[in-house]
């Protein structure tokens, strides 16, 4: 495999509900251990992308490749074997309410029968601790958290498994300023103690910033721009801009019927 | 020409329906029968659907039990036959009421919790969460609980059996003034195995029927709370509707040479 393989690799991909296009040929490279950030409003199928990646919804049209192997065309057990080398954190945390946090942490290692219960649950309480929570939170339920800490447990979950690729979908939204950067700092610790490649989604300028190395901004189905974060300031691009000083003049026209 | 559009469209959403949940039943056995299998889950669910049932499923089987003995008695005494009130009461539960009234109860207890149990997860992405973390949805959530609902139903109502026939027995003996050995006799001596296998081949198909109808709507649901409440309801609807439509069918399987 040549060096400047991509982790990721999307092409040309299409996603429609019903009339309604949602991808309409999108294009984008991670490269191994970089940290890819997709800017854009809501409702542009940032989510729809991730979930494309992920397996979890079929594009009409496209190819996605992981470490150069097309996944798209895969049979369902050579999926779920790519899937081990990935973590997901949820937008909306997704933690499973019927089961104890350490149990959520460890969820993916215990599937794989890769550990047996004791260990897992210490495995659990150093992923907690890394994501700066005690061990006492472990036997506590989801339901019990707070948004910001059922955040810091998704993530736990998310590096649980020591993934090669982790994607973020919309980290830091619905937290205060102060958690949404405590947050973002953990990802970029994390990701970086793993030594994984990023893919997050965010309409979050500061987290933006934050976490990227490269910025990507999708509009209309496609990545319009991309660039280092150093050079979204000075992008020339007008949709970029208004994007980024969150302008209501501009040439988005926020969809009014959606 | 614009009658006939929405009966097109009503009778191509009944095939979509049915389609979907014909892959989705034979996706969810093609599971059942391979591993990983979860035992801890399966166990959980067992309890809920079977031991947390108990006080319905027997409250409503002494109920059918009694009044049936009392229905009986009023209707029988014109003939003279009263000594058949053992016999109907006997029959009538293991065949029928224990499959049937256990099953309804338990499609609104269970097809009502399942739907809104799985339908939550859908919405809120657990179940895209665990396609992440290597573990089939289908496995983990949707097999078990079949197979707790496959097992779970048929012992519930052989404890509805018992119980309808005590019931029965109670009206006749403190109300009605039977002899109660004489009673218990011509119980025993009308039953057949075939009243009550009959009876259990029917409550293991109800239980099949209530879990997956739960477990299919809630897979299913999508737009949030609304949706979830949706699903709950076609989940108990359903089940109940095809709960008395396989009762016909297996009777007439059963009982018609
Ligand atoms: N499962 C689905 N069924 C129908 N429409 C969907 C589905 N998922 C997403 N969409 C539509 O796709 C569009 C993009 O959604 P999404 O990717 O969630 O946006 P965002 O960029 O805010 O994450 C939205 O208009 C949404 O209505
Ligand atoms: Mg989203």
């Amino acid at each position: 495999m040549a060096d400047d393989t991509p982790k990721i690799r999307m092409r040309d991909l299409h996603k429609s509900f019903g009339t309604k296009q949602v991808l309409r040929g999108l294009d984008l490279d991670v490269g191994v251990g970089e940290s890819v950030v997709v800017i854009g409003g809501s409702g542009t199928g940032k989510s729809v992308m991730l979930k494309c990646v992920l397996g979890l919804m079929r594009p009409e049209q496209g190819s996605v490749e992981i470490d150069g192997q097309e996944v798209l065309t895969m049979a369902a057990d050579e999926r779920e074997e790519v899937n081990r080398h990935m973590g997901m954190l949820f937008q909306g945390g997704a933690l499973f309410d019927s089961l104890p946090v350490w149990e959520n942490v460890a969820f993916g290692l215990l599937a794989q029968k890769r550990v047996g219960r004791p260990e897992a649950k210490e495995i659990a309480v150093s992923k907690l601790a890394q994501v700066g929570l005690g061990p006492e939170v472990g036997d506590l339920f989801p339901a019990e958290l707070s948004g910001g800490m059922q955040k810091r447990v998704g993530l736990a979950r998310a590096i649980a498994a020591d993934p090669d690729i982790i994607f973020f979908d919309e980290p830091t939204t619905g937290l205060d300023p102060i958690m949404a950067d405590v947050i973002n700092d953990l990802i970029v610790k994390t990701t970086r103690e793993v030594g994984a490649s990023a893919l997050s989604i965010t309409h979050d300028m500061a987290s933006a910033r934050k976490i990227a190395n490269r910025i990507a901004m999708l509009y209309e189905g496609r990545i319009i721009w991309q660039g280092p974060v150093a050079d979204i300031d000075h992008a020339g691009n007008e949709y970029v801009d208004q994007f980024i000083h969150g302008r209501a003049e501009g040439p988005i026209k926020m969809a009014v019927r959606a | 020409m614009n009658i006939l559009q929405p009966i097109g469209r009503v009778f191509l959403g009944f095939l979509r329906t049915t389609g979907r949940l014909s892959l989705f039943t034979g996706g969810v056995f093609a599971h059942a029968v391979r591993p990983p299998f979860y035992p801890r889950i399966i166990l959980r669910q067992m309890i809920d659907i079977g031991y947390f049932s108990l006080p319905v499923v027997g409250l409503t089987a002494i109920f059918a039990g009694m009044v049936l003995a009392l229905q009986s008695y009023t209707g029988f005494a014109r003939f003279s036959a009263e000594g058949a009130i053992a016999n109907v009461v006997v029959i009538s539960i293991t065949r029928e009421l224990g499959p049937v009234l256990a099953g309804l109860m338990v499609a609104g207890r269970i097809g009502a919790s399942l739907a809104a149990e799985i339908g939550t997860m859908r919405v809120t992405e657990q179940i895209d969460a665990l396609t992440t973390l290597s573990t089939n949805p289908m496995k983990y959530l949707v097999a078990p609980r079949l197979i707790a609902g496959l097992v779970m139903f048929p012992c519930l109502v052989l404890i509805a059996d018992v119980i309808g026939v005590f019931g029965g027995y109670l009206v006749a003996v403190y109300k009605l003034g039977f002899n109660p050995s004489i009673y218990l006799q011509n119980t025993y001596d009308f039953l057949q195995a075939e009243d009550v296998n009959s009876g259990l081949v029917k409550a293991a198909v109800f239980g099949g029927i209530v879990t997956l109808m739960g477990c299919y709507h809630g897979y299913h649901s999508q737009g949030g709370a609304q949706g979830v409440g949706r699903a709950t309801t076609n989940a108990v609807v359903s089940a109940s509707i095809l709960i008395l439509c396989f009762d016909y069918i297996l009777t007439a399987l059963f009982f018609t040479q």
